[in-house]
C-alpha cells in the first residue's frame, strides 16, 4: 500500500483551470466514490478549495493509480487530458504525505501560515470519513496532518502576524485603544484599499462610523454600506473631535489636515488618543500631525513595511515548520512500515494457536474424566509454551530493522504461512 | 523564623528571572511560572511578617528592616490585585525587578526586633502604615505601568511593530490603569496622612509637627493632587502622565527613604 497526492493549487495552474477542476460541495461524494471504483485505489479523500484541488489517496499499484486517477479527474470534470496533466503534481510515498502535512500546516498556501486550510481540510477528511472512503492508512495519515497542523501553529509563531494592509490597521487598532468598540470611526474618502480595511474595522466592531465624501451622495451611499452617518466634507474637521481612528484616502492632491488644524482638535478632545491611517498617494494627512502628542499617523508605506516585515517574520518560522514536518514524516513513516509485517504476524499467531488448540483436544480425548481445574492448568501450560515460543519471532518482525523483509520471507517459509 | 524572609527573597528573585525571560521570549510557561512565583513568595512573606508582629507584639514597620520588607510586600500586594484585575502582559517583567531590589535591600539591615515606644503602639500604627505603604505602592505600580507606556509609546510612534511591541500591552490599558492607581494611591495618601495626625495627637499632643517626613508627606500628596487635576482639566495623559506618573514616584521615594537618611527626622523608624 501506498500513499498517493494528486493535484494543482495557485502555483501550478490558473484561476481558469482551478475553477473547473473544483468540486462543487454535492459532487465530492460522487468523486469519491468513483475514485474508489479504480481497480488500484483503496481509499480516496477530495480536498477541493479555491487555492488548490487535491486527492489523497491510498493504493496498491502506484503508477497505475497515478493515471487512472489522472485520467478519471479529466473524465469527471470533461478537460482535456493532456492541457490537466500539465498542471498536476503527483507525489508518492513519503512526498505524498510530505504533501500532505504541509498542506495541512499552511506552509504550502498563497498567504503563508493563513488559517483557513486546517478548517478545510478537517472538513474534506470529515465527508470523507462519512463516505466511508477512507480506511486504516488514511485515517492515521489525516489525523497526523492535523495534528501535525496544530503542532505547526503552537510551536512556531508562523499565523501571528498580521500579513495584509487591513489586518495591520486593525491589530495597530487594537493596540492603541485596547478594545474598539467604544470607538468612533470616520471613513474619509473612498477608494478600494480604504474601503477594504474599514470593512475590516467596521467588522471587528467600532461604536459608531462616519463617512465623509467630496460627493456627499457617494459619502450617503458609502454610510448606508457601513451602516454609518455621512457627513458633508466641509464638516469633517469638526468631527475629528469626537473621532478616535480615521481611514483617509480622498484623493485630493494637497493636504486636507494639517498640523495646525489638528492641534486645535487634539486640544478639545483633551488629548485623547487618535489614530490616523493616510493611505492615499499622495499623502492627504500632513506628516507632520505624527508629531503631535497622542497622535498615531501611519501611512501606507508605514503599513507596508509592517506588513513586510511580519512576512519575513513568517518565513523564519516556515523554517521551524518544516523541521517539524520532517520530524513527523519520519515517525509515520515507522508506522506505514510496521504495516507490512502485520499479515505475517497474524498469521504466525494463527497459525500457533492452531496447533495447540488441536494438540489440546486429542490430549483431552486421550486423557479422560480428569477435572476442570486440571484441564485449566493444562491449557495455561500450552498457552504459555505457544506465546513464549513466538513472542522473540514477533518481536522480530514488529522492529524497524533493515532486514526485516527478509525476516518477513523466512518466517512466511519456516512456518508455511 | 528568618528563613520565611529568605525563602520569600528566593521566590522575588525566581519570578524576576522568568519576568525578563518572558521580555525576550513569552510563553505560558514563563508567565505562569512568573505570576506562580509571586503568589509563592508573597505568600511567605506574609507569613513572615505575621511572625514578626506576633515575636514583638506591634505592627512590623519600626525597623528599617520591617519597613522596607512591608513597603516591598504592599507592592507585591498591590501588583497582584492588578495582575488579577486586568490583563496586563509583562506587568511582572517590570515590576519584579524592584520588588527583589527591595527586598534585597531590605535583607542588609539588621533583623532585631526593635522595641517600641509604648505610647506608640496603638491601632493608629497599623491604620497609618499600612495605609501609607499601601499608596506608596500605588504609586509604584503606576510609575511600572509610566515606563512600559513610554516603551511602548516609543514603538508604535517610530513604526517599529516587531518584537516587544507584540508582547507589551495597548497603550490605552497602560494608561487607564496608570491614572486608576493614581487616584487610589492618592486617596490612601490622604487618608494616610489624616490617620498620621490624629495619631500624632494621641501621641504627642499635636495634630501636625512639621517634621520633614510630614512635610515631604504634604509635597508628595500635593504633587499628586496637580497630576490628577492636569489630567481631569486639561486631559493630561499618555505620555506626559507616565512621565509624571514616574516624576511622582522619585518623589514618593524620598519621602519614603531619602527624608529619614538625608533629612534625619524623627519619624517613627528611626
Amino acid at each position: 500500500m501506498s500513499i498517493i497526492t494528486i493535484g494543482l493549487n495557485h502555483k501550478t495552474a490558473d484561476i481558469e483551470l482551478r475553477e473547473k477542476l473544483a468540486f462543487d460541495k454535492d459532487r465530492i461524494v460522487p468523486g469519491l466514490k468513483g475514485l474508489l471504483e479504480l481497480d488500484t485505489i483503496a481509499e480516496a479523500l477530495i480536498v477541493s478549495t479555491c487555492n488548490r484541488v487535491e486527492l489523497y489517496l491510498s493504493g496498491s499499484d502506484e503508477i497505475e493509480s497515478v493515471n487512472s486517477a489522472c485520467r478519471f479527474l479529466a473524465e469527471f470534470h470533461n478537460i482535456d487530458f493532456e492541457k490537466l496533466d500539465n498542471a498536476l503534481y503527483k507525489h508518492t510515498g513519503m512526498e505524498g504525505v510530505k504533501h500532505i502535512f504541509r498542506v495541512a500546516g499552511s506552509l504550502d498556501s498563497m498567504v503563508l501560515g493563513e488559517p483557513q486550510i486546517l478548517g478545510q481540510i478537517k472538513d474534506a477528511y470529515d465527508l470523507a470519513l462519512s463516505t466511508g472512503s477512507t480506511g486504516l492508512i488514511l485515517n492515521k495519515l489525516m489525523k497526523k496532518a492535523i495534528s501535525v497542523a496544530k503542532r505547526i501553529r503552537t510551536e512556531t509563531s508562523i499565523s501571528e502576524n498580521a500579513v495584509s494592509i487591513s489586518y495591520t490597521a486593525v491589530e495597530l487598532a487594537k493596540k492603541i485603544f485596547e478594545q474598539l468598540s467604544d470607538k468612533n470611526f470616520m471613513l474619509l474618502g473612498a477608494g478600494e484599499m480604504a474601503e477594504l480595511a474599514a470593512k475590516h474595522l467596521a467588522r471587528t466592531g467600532v461604536k459608531d462610523i462616519m463617512v465623509a465624501n467630496r460627493t456627499y451622495e457617494r459619502a450617503v451611499a458609502l454610510a448606508s454600506e457601513f451602516n454609518g452617518t455621512p457627513l458633508r466634507f466641509e464638516e469633517f474637521k469638526n468631527s475629528l473631535i469626537n473621532t478616535d481612528i480615521v481611514i483617509c484616502s480622498t484623493g485630493a492632491s494637497n493636504f486636507v489636515l494639517t498640523k495646525a488644524d489638528m492641534e486645535i482638535i487634539v486640544k478639545k478632545r483633551k488629548h485623547k488618543p487618535m489614530f490616523l491611517i493616510d493611505i492615499s498617494v499622495p499623502r492627504n494627512l500632513d506628516p507632520e500631525i505624527g508629531d503631535l502628542d497622542g497622535v498615531y499617523l501611519y501611512d501606507i508605506d508605514n503599513l507596508q513595511d509592517v506588513v513586510d516585515s511580519n512576512m519575513s517574520q513568517r518565513l523564519i518560522e516556515a523554517s521551524k515548520a518544516e523541521q517539524i514536518v520532517t520530524e513527523e514524516i519520519e515517525i509515520f513513516n515507522k508506522w506505514m512500515s510496521s504495516l507490512y509485517a502485520v499479515p505475517t504476524i497474524i498469521a504466525l499467531r494463527n497459525a500457533a494457536d492452531q496447533i495447540k488448540t488441536d494438540e489440546l483436544a486429542k490430549l483431552f480425548n486421550r486423557l479422560n474424566g480428569i477435572g476442570e481445574k486440571e484441564k485449566k492448568a493444562i491449557e495455561g501450560m500450552a498457552s504459555g509454551i505457544v506465546n513464549k515460543l513466538i513472542h522473540n519471532p514477533t518481536a522480530a518482525l514488529k522492529a524497524d530493522d533493515e532486514d526485516r523483509d527478509m525476516l518477513i520471507n523466512v518466517v512466511n517459509k519456516l512456518y508455511k504461512l | 523564623m528568618i528563613i520565611l524572609f529568605e525563602l520569600a527573597l528566593t521566590f522575588y528573585m525566581i519570578s524576576m528571572i522568568l519576568g525578563f525571560v518572558e521580555v525576550t521570549k513569552s510563553s505560558r510557561y514563563t508567565s505562569v511560572g512568573m505570576t506562580g512565583a509571586a503568589i509563592i513568595g508573597f505568600f511567605l512573606h506574609s507569613l513572615n511578617l505575621i511572625d514578626r508582629f506576633i515575636l514583638s507584639g506591634h505592627m512590623p514597620a519600626i525597623s528599617v528592616h520591617e519597613a522596607i520588607s512591608l513597603f516591598t510586600w504592599s507592592i507585591v500586594l498591590i501588583f497582584l490585585l492588578i495582575k488579577y484585575r486586568y490583563k496586563i502582559g509583562l506587568l511582572g517583567s517590570f515590576i519584579m525587578p524592584w520588588v527583589f531590589g527591595f527586598m534585597l535591600i531590605s535583607s542588609a539591615f539588621p533583623r532585631e526586633i526593635q522595641p517600641l515606644a509604648p505610647v506608640l503602639n496603638s491601632f493608629w500604627l497599623i491604620i497609618h502604615t499600612m495605609l501609607a505603604f499601601l499608596s506608596y505602592a500605588s504609586f509604584g505600580l503606576s510609575c511600572g505601568l509610566g515606563i512600559m507606556f513610554l516603551i511602548q509609546y516609543h514603538f508604535v510612534k517610530s513604526k517599529k511593530l516587531s518584537g516587544l511591541f507584540k508582547r507589551l500591552p495597548s497603550l490605552n490599558i497602560l494608561d487607564d490603569v496608570n491614572y486608576r492607581l493614581i487616584k487610589t494611591g492618592f486617596f490612601l495618601l490622604t487618608l494616610a496622612i489624616i490617620s498620621g495626625s490624629l495619631w500624632s495627637e494621641t501621641a504627642w499632643g499635636s495634630y501636625w509637627l512639621w517634621q520633614p517626613k510630614q512635610v515631604w508627606s504634604l509635597i508628595t500628596w500635593l504633587i499628586y493632587a496637580m497630576i490628577i487635576h492636569l489630567r481631569r482639566k486639561v486631559g493630561l495623559r499618555g505620555r506626559r502622565g507616565s512621565i509624571l506618573a514616574i516624576l511622582g514616584y522619585i518623589v514618593t521615594l524620598f519621602t519614603f527613604f531619602g527624608v529619614d537618611l538625608l533629612l534625619k527626622g524623627q519619624h517613627a523608624f528611626l
